[in-house]
């Protein structure tokens, strides 16, 4: 013989049951007290120690978003702006570039008609020099012929041909 | 929420289908060994004529002795079974026994305290007594007292002890132990029980407030979770504002859980006021369906004695029934909107409700840890079963192999009911309470 089929667990043992209240309402009062209640009190300030830390991560983000427009924005205005200058600068080179074509032009132009006067005048200066040059020759031409015609007919024609062949060299 | 009770209920049903199976197996266990025993008989017979030298009147077919052979005609996985899932005046780790503190008090003897050591029993053995002390003896772990006055007070040497069927004036099959002193045979009694006789118990002649295994394991789990959790308070405490880390990380979502699936929906803003008693219901019973499943470390049968549950499922009733507000009260004994007639039958339907739901309550959790301890030692059996206790080591040796699966398969099981049952606990109570301080608008 072994033992007795016992089923003794279903059996309620007053003592049991004495030092299972005993036991667990210690477990309630004292880990109760000193640690569930801090513990959930710790977990609702950390929750809304979370909630507000999201919340402000939230206005940051929409802030930061605000900040980027901005950014963007004002980057396009810097970007027309530097068109806009492109543009002038490049207009103003030309400008000048046109200017100082025009004006030299205009130099130019100022330069070649002084040189035509200067040359109308050389050239008038020549004339008169050869006018009074053939005047003069004209003259000794004459005089050489009348000294001639005075020596011959013959020796005159000749000599004037021959004179007139002179002029013709020079 | 709805789908998740469906499926808990019909875990439930399942559960308490295999208790039922096991109860009906080990039964017919128990009756194989009935016939066994009686082959056993003439053999038994021959022992008694040549030991039984104190000559008193035959008909005892057992022998006074400490020691009980196991043979394959009186092996019986039950009795195994339901010996390892009994509380005990020794603290049991496998064959070792360690003595316990003694708390005892009867009507003629007054209390007495002493140390189980007193009874001199085997520290690798079956926890079975050679002493007996101010007339009471320790039997297989758990204490009995002799009802003969005149027995001899103080520490006496016994002779032996004898396990004898009795019938109670109940009509309850029950085993009786003598204790052999002197050439004479005493009876004992066993401690008393409240089940007034139902399970074969009923008051004795003493009662038992001793520091039994299952005091012990539940003081064990009690001071580890104090540690465990005044750790975890101090951790928010000095860490304020960081991350949780090691324990307070473990316990962190289990303790979130708790309050954000069972207390914040039943009880809404209220959920504070009885947070305490939840969760101190939840990690008592998790953490004692644990400590139970420890291999090699006493598998205390705590959460499946009837006596932890009903003391529980007590508490439960008492924090529902007196939170309960005007509406509750309303709602049980005169239930507003339905006519007069149905309310003659509704009163009673609903002031029995008020002390089934503790009842179920103590049979859920008892039942299904109870079965739970139970499969597994009649899985390990299977080798006892399958080896022939001992005479076919090859059987054994096949019964081993699978034993250890399907053992190993059970315990994994027992971890999720372990989770399961203490949940299912703390949220059926959470419901009650909710139920009673719920302020209805008509």
């Amino acid at each position: 013989m072994f033992y007795l089929v016992d089923f003794s667990v279903i059996k309620p043992d007053l003592g049991l049951i004495f030092w299972t209240t005993l036991i667990f309402i210690l477990f309630w009062v004292l880990i109760g007290k000193f640690a569930f209640k801090p513990i959930a009190e710790a977990l609702r300030k950390r929750e809304g120690d979370i909630q507000s830390a999201l919340d402000e991560a939230a206005k940051a983000r929409a802030e930061m978003q605000n900040l980027n427009a901005e950014n963007e924005r004002l980057l396009a205005e810097a970007r027309t702006e530097r068109a806009k200058m492109l543009k002038e600068a490049t207009d103003t080179k030309a400008e000048i570039v046109n200017e100082a074509k025009d004006k030299a032009r205009e130099e130019a132009k100022k330069m070649i008609e002084n040189a035509k006067v200067e040359i109308d005048n050389q050239k008038n200066a020549a004339i008169v020099e050869v006018k009074n040059k053939v005047g003069a020759m004209a003259l000794e031409i004459a005089e050489k012929v009348l000294k001639k015609e005075l020596q011959g007919d013959n020796a005159q024609v000749g000599y004037v041909n021959q004179l007139v062949d002179e002029i013709k060299l020079n | 929420m709805q789908r998740f009770y469906r499926t808990l209920s019909g875990m439930e049903i399942k559960r308490l289908f295999t208790l039922v199976l096991l109860l009906a197996a080990t039964l017919s266990f128990g009756q194989d060994h009935d016939h066994a025993d009686h082959e056993g008989h003439d053999h038994g017979t021959h022992e008694e004529e040549t030991h039984d030298d104190n000559g008193h009147a035959g008909g005892h077919h057992d022998v006074c002795t400490f020691h009980h052979e196991v043979t394959p005609e009186n092996f019986s996985a039950q009795q195994i079974a339901f010996h390892h899932i009994a509380d005990a005046n020794v603290y049991s780790i496998g064959p070792l026994q360690l003595p316990l503190p003694a708390i005892l008090w009867s009507k003629d003897g007054g209390l007495d305290f002493f140390l189980s050591s007193k009874f001199d029993f085997e520290t690798l053995g079956h926890g079975t007594g050679y002493n007996a002390h101010n007339r009471y003896i320790l039997d297989g772990g758990s204490i009995k007292r002799i009802t003969d006055p005149s027995f001899p007070d103080g520490t006496v040497r016994l002779d032996g002890l004898k396990h004898k069927h009795e019938t109670t004036d109940k009509g309850k099959d029950k085993e009786v132990t003598y204790v052999c002193y002197n050439g004479n045979e005493y009876r004992t009694d066993a401690e008393s029980t409240l089940d007034a006789g139902m399970f074969g118990g009923g008051i004795t002649s003493f009662h038992d407030f001793s520091i039994t295994k299952n005091v012990t394991a539940m003081i064990i789990v009690f001071l580890f979770m104090l540690w465990v959790f005044l750790k975890v308070a101090k951790a928010y405490k000095t860490r304020e504002g960081k991350a949780p880390k090691g324990l307070q990380g473990f316990i962190e979502p289990i303790f979130l859980f708790m309050r954000e699936e069972v207390l914040e929906p039943f009880l809404g803003d209220k959920s504070d006021r009885y947070l305490p008693f939840i969760m101190s219901l939840f990690f008592f019973i998790l953490s004692l369906n644990l400590f139970g499943q420890i291999p090699f470390f006493g598998g205390a049968n705590v959460t499946g004695s009837l006596s932890v549950t009903l003391v529980l499922a007590v508490l439960a009733f008492l924090v529902t029934n007196l939170s309960g507000k005007k509406d509750y009260w309303q709602h049980i004994f005169w239930m507003p909107g339905v006519p007069a007639w149905v309310k003659t039958i509704l009163t009673p339907v609903e002031f029995l409700g008020m002390f089934i739901k503790p009842i179920t309550l103590t049979l859920r959790l008892f039942a299904n840890i109870t079965a739970g301890h139970i499969v597994v030692i009649i899985f390990v059996s299977l080798i006892f079963i399958f080896g022939n206790v001992g005479t076919s080591p090859v059987g054994a040796y096949g019964g081993a192999v699978g034993s250890t699966v399907l053992t190993m398969f059970m315990m994994a099981i027992e971890l999720l009911v372990a989770f399961i049952q203490a949940f299912v606990f703390a949220i059926l109570t959470t419901s009650y309470i909710g139920a009673a301080v719920e302020e209805h608008h008509h």
